[in-house]
């Protein structure tokens, strides 16, 4: 999947290679293991829905669905193209994408109100919401944290890719977030927190949700943006940047090495 | 019409268990009945427009057929976006509805006017755009949006206003409704001025000119057919609005006149001026000061029928 983002964002000359590389564990976890999804049906009323609120991690959302057999990897190829479906930002149209996003703090209000339509149905599905840790700047996330705290929706689960890496700089140089787990916690939420590059650790808390029956469930992932690329780790540049074909040779070198 | 409306959504979500009414907050009084009788399909999100508006958009993409209920800019304004990309780029089956369009909360001042809400509103992809004219067009708009599959905007006065209709007119989005028919003027009212225009229509006929009434319920899609025909039909084309002239009703009808060939009717809207309201006043007292008034309206249409100047209304400050 790595590997996909690199070619993709290179190839393109698009931005996000670093934002797509920190949450690369957390999207293959999801496909790979916790969400009840079926490639042959992405519509199926009873799918777990999945909403990439970081709507700049397209590159890496694109490979997973590619990886999970939503479309065919080929398909890749066509990111950023004229003409093409692969937006920059992630946009439905391809099959598996619940929702297009792009401007932060959209996906869990969207997200909350998928949660309380499937518990006044009382229906199974669950929806999960990747978020970035800058977005947690924007004020509709905590408007969303509210009701879904006093709603004690425990079919919601939010992951925040906490790569304290935000558009311009750091995220404790910009708005701290810090303390993260408490106040998510005094909306109501119960916490987690997790390296989100451990698999075995993603796969146990993911696949155990809710954590505490009666909330909902916040993960905070701890990350590293740029992941698994020597030079793009912890780098604010990253953000923006695209990589030539000489770093991208090199950055392809360290993914297939791990 | 706020009444009209929400009587019709009563009736409607107890054959219909996807119709969910999700509140900002507000509708004190009124809105309890709904809540009582259908806690499933009821929502209160709080004063946080942007997750009621994105949380609608949720339980729409979830199968729910979801009004959102707030009033004046609360529910559109205040989350713009989520009303754009949540819903309106989704086709997500989200109703708007707001209480309070133009200056029906008058004295409240100009928080809570919407008098840019059909500008803004119109200007969104996928989304249909409605003013009903009375609590009869209200309530036929609301079983309307209902039936309509994908994103509308329902723009209510508050409550109390007069019945122009005695029977219920045949009511289909984007159709305009002729209340009155002549060749001279044809005046076009959309939303809560209508009572107002039938008055100023009847005094202008009364004193001899041959005036054509519409009620353009549906701001967009707009009914060209019928401004193509009045343009054609009448010398002069009225256009009457509690919404600012910029972008409104006016705007819209302003644009498919501009594509008509050149013998065409002159356009007149009367409307808000684009400025806030400096002076408390009811929506009546603030009306007159933007010659939304009877008296004004029919001075304005006799001015422009002998190409005087024209008065307006009692002045805005």
């Amino acid at each position: 999947m790595r590997s996909h983002v690199l070619r993709m964002t290179s190839s393109s000359r698009s931005a996000h290679v670093g934002s797509s590389l920190s949450a690369a564990d957390l999207v293959a976890v999801l496909y790979g293991s916790v969400l009840r999804v079926d490639p042959n049906r992405p519509d199926w009323a009873g799918r777990d829905r999945l909403i990439i609120s970081k709507g700049h991690a397209a590159a890496v959302t694109y490979a997973a669905l590619a990886e999970a057999g939503f479309f065919s990897v080929d398909e890749l190829a066509g990111y950023g193209r004229n003409g093409g479906k692969l937006f920059g930002h992630v946009t439905t149209g391809m099959p598996g994408i619940e929702l297009s996003t792009g401007s932060l703090g959209h996906g869990l209000p969207v997200g909350v109100g998928m949660a309380l339509a499937a518990r006044r149905d009382e229906e199974p599905w669950r929806v999960f919401v990747i978020m970035s840790d800058g977005e947690c700047d924007e004020g509709s996330n905590w408007e969303a944290n509210l009701f879904a705290g006093h709603h004690h929706l425990d079919n919601l689960v939010a992951i925040v890719d906490y790569n304290k890496i935000q558009s311009l700089s750091f995220v404790e140089e910009t708005l701290s977030l810090e303390p993260l787990a408490d106040k998510w916690r005094a909306f109501g939420w119960d916490v987690v927190e997790v390296d989100g590059h451990n698999i075995p650790a993603l796969m146990a808390i993911l696949g155990e949700v809710p954590s505490v029956v009666g909330r909902p469930t916040a993960v905070i992932a701890h990350t590293i943006k740029g992941k698994g690329v020597s030079f793009m780790e912890g780098k604010v540049a990253w953000h923006y940047r695209s990589p030539d074909a000489e770093e991208l040779e090199r950055a392809l070198a360290e993914v297939a090495a791990t | 019409m706020r009444t009209a409306f929400l009587g019709a959504l009563f009736d409607a979500a107890a054959n219909d268990p996807r119709i969910c009414l999700v509140v900002g907050d507000l509708g004190y009084s009124v809105v309890e009945r709904f809540a009582a009788a259908y806690p499933r399909q009821f929502v209160n999100a709080g004063v946080a427009e942007q997750d009621m508006t994105g949380l609608a958009a949720g339980m729409a993409l979830s199968g729910k057929i979801v009004f959102t209920y707030s009033i004046a800019n609360f529910p559109t304004l205040r989350a713009l976006e989520q009303v754009r990309n949540d819903v309106c780029y989704h086709r997500a089956n989200v109703k708007i509805v707001a209480v309070g369009g133009g200056l029906a909360y008058g004295n409240l001042g100009p928080s809570h006017h919407a008098t840019e809400d059909l500008a803004i509103m119109r200007s969104l992809p996928e989304m249909t755009v409605i003013a009903p004219g009375d609590p009869i067009e209200a309530k036929l708009a609301t079983l309307a949006v209902i039936e309509h599959d994908g994103p509308c905007y329902l723009r209510l006065g508050k409550a109390g206003e007069p019945a122009v209709h005695t029977t219920d007119p045949e009511f289909q989005i984007g159709r305009a409704i002729t209340l009155r028919e002549g060749s001279d003027v044809t005046m076009i009212s959309t939303g809560a001025m209508l009572p107002t225009a039938v008055a100023a229509a009847d005094l202008l006929s009364a004193g001899g000119l041959s005036v054509h009434l519409l009620s353009m319920h549906t701001v967009r899609p707009l009914d060209v057919e019928a401004v193509t025909a009045a343009a054609t039909r009448s010398r002069y084309v009225v256009t009457i609005e509690e919404h600012s002239i910029a972008g409104g009703l006016g705007g819209a009808v302003a644009e498919a006149m501009s594509e008509l060939p050149a013998e065409r009717a002159q356009l007149n809207r009367i409307g808000l001026s684009p400025t806030f309201n400096r002076l408390v006043g009811d929506q009546s007292y603030l009306r007159s000061l933007h010659g939304l008034d009877v008296d004004s309206i029919v001075r304005t249409i006799e001015a422009l029928v002998s190409q005087r100047p024209r008065p307006g209304g009692a002045g805005i400050p």
